[in-house]
């Protein structure tokens, strides 16, 4: 593997912990958190609704057309749907899509604070930044994240349901009848984990490189590049390893 | 008083500081003069701390920084104010959240104390009446003066200021000189200030060190500056072929 991860990966986790020191002010830092919710909440429903619709609907027509005219009863369209939605697709596609909207941007505030010497000043007046920068992030992200990700596997659902029912190929009852077939709780344990911890990754990995970057606008462009592409990798291996872990 | 005590500083390669030992005294304006790249503006970085030195030690009293945990930095660091070379005002909060942020960050005072005390410190950099503006909408020069207020806001022991006149016309620059110069005087505050400008030096410069090829060129106050026999002080204040002119003729004329 190439040095530059190890380096990288070394100097992640020796900034790390200093992220999660005592506020200077209570205030600020719930003040901090609160905006970033609305940021990160409020400012991706939109983006996160459209994309569930398409989500729900592409498994849809695409389960139906395996489905064919074998022996899978027709029912069973709501069940994947939700199931594929809730396992995977909400929780993976919607935070893939978030590290591009989100942790793009937390790179680029971050890195912009950083090149017009905002840290340094906070830094002189005595400010703890790897704290006041990250750690609302962070908070926000945990908490609003997981949230989006919910909404995502609601409405793929209802997407599903356009696709199949709207359209005529299947009845009302049917859909309705898979969504309620074979529920399994350990699913939604399962969509929470991944919520967390691809919310953790994104935020981690898009203010790491936003907090040390260099140079002029060239490099704060590639240290939001980057932010999305590592956080996109990231994201999917640990979709693997929880995985792994969780369905055995 | 901050006593920099044998100071190294290398970039790779780039040998900037080569043993810099200076004292810079409380209630002083202490100038670092010399060239653009000379390195002043590492010397100051190190002397608050943004940067470490390669050798050397920084005493602000008989406390070394250089030894310092990150906890103790911060805690100095209540009585150190900054004025950045290009302010560093943040772009997207108005000149009065900008001089808040510090209060806002480590007082419990009430938003009515503390928007006097804001109010308070733009008088005294003679910007009264411009809370409600962002940075962007008001000129350099009232920048420059911001980013003072928002130095000067929690009383610092420390003053540092880094090119504060630079892009400045030199009426204004005067005005800021002096402005530093008052807020010293007045707090009894240790201010150490970058410069490449004469005029500063001549004006507010009571203890100088001049830097020049990583080393320290020449040190004393502005009364010897005229007098001096320092080649590389002569070089450095009668750089312009005006001010050689003019030195040759009020020389031929004696
Ligand atoms: N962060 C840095 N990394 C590498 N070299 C630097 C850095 N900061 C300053 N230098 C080098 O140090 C020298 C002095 O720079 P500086 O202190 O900014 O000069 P000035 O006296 O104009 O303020 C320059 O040659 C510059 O290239
Ligand atoms: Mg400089």
């Amino acid at each position: 593997m190439n040095p530059g991860f190890l380096y990288h990966f070394g100097k992640f986790v020796q900034w790390f912990p200093q992220i999660f020191s005592k506020p200077e002010n209570g205030r600020m830092y719930y003040k901090e958190v609160v905006r970033q919710m609305y940021d990160i909440g409020v400012g991706s429903l939109m983006i996160v609704f459209v994309i569930s619709i398409f989500i729900g609907a592409v498994t849809a027509i695409q389960f139906a057309y395996q489905l064919g005219n074998s022996f899978i009863p027709p029912y069973y369209i709501g069940y994947i749907v939700r199931d594929m939605a809730i396992i995977e697709l909400a929780p993976t596609f919607t935070c893939l899509v978030l590290a591009g909207k989100v942790g793009s941007n937390m790179a680029a505030e971050i890195g912009g604070m950083r090149q017009k010497e905002h840290i340094d000043a906070m830094e002189i007046m005595g400010v703890n930044t790897s704290s006041y920068l990250v750690m609302p992030k962070l908070i926000a992200a945990l908490i609003m994240i997981p949230v989006l990700v919910s909404i995502s596997a609601l409405i793929s659902n209802f997407g599903g349901y356009l696709a199949s029912v709207a359209t005529g190929y299947y009845s009302h009852s049917e859909y309705v009848q898979g969504l309620r077939s074979f529920f399994v709780p350990w699913n939604v344990v399962m969509m929470y984990v991944k919520a967390i911890s691809f919310a953790f990754i994104l935020t981690s990995v898009s203010c790491y490189q936003g907090y040390f970057v260099k140079g002029g606008s060239i490099e704060l462009g590639e240290a939001s590049t980057r932010a999305v592409v590592y956080s996109d990798i990231l994201i999917l291996i640990a979709d693997y390893i929880i995985a792994l872990v969780l369905t055995v | 008083m901050i006593r920099a005590e044998n100071i190294f500083k290398s970039f790779g390669d780039n040998h900037v500081l080569k043993g810099i030992d200076f004292t810079f005294e409380t209630g002083k304006t202490n100038l670092i003069i010399g060239k653009s790249g000379a390195g002043k503006t590492v010397l100051l970085k190190i002397l608050v701390g943004l940067m470490n030195p390669s050798e050397g030690h920084v005493w602000y009293h008989d406390r070394d920084l250089t030894q310092m945990s990150k906890e103790e930095t911060r805690e100095l660091r209540m009585d150190v104010g900054m004025l950045f070379q290009g302010n560093a005002l943040f772009d997207s909060m108005t000149v009065e959240e900008n001089i808040r942020f510090p209060l806002d960050m480590f007082t419990n005072r009430k938003l009515k104390e503390k928007v006097e005390r804001v109010n308070y410190c733009l008088e005294e950099v003679s910007l009264g009446g411009i809370n409600k503006k962002f940075p962007s909408e008001i000129s350099g020069g009232m920048q420059k003066r911001v980013g003072i207020a928002r130095a000067i806001v929690l009383e610092p022991k420390y003053l540092f200021c880094d090119e504060p006149n630079s892009g400045l016309d030199p009426k204004t620059a005067i005005k800021i000189d002096e402005l530093i110069s008052e807020i010293t005087k007045q707090h009894n505050i240790t201010t150490v200030i970058n410069t490449h400008d004469m005029n500063s030096v001549m004006e507010i410069g009571e203890k100088i060190c001049l830097l020049d090829a990583g080393k320290l060129a020449w040190e004393g106050g502005k009364e010897e500056v005229m007098n001096t026999t320092n080649k590389t002080l002569e070089d450095f204040i009668f750089a312009s072929p005006f001010l050689q002119r003019l030195r040759a003729r009020a020389l031929g004329s004696d």
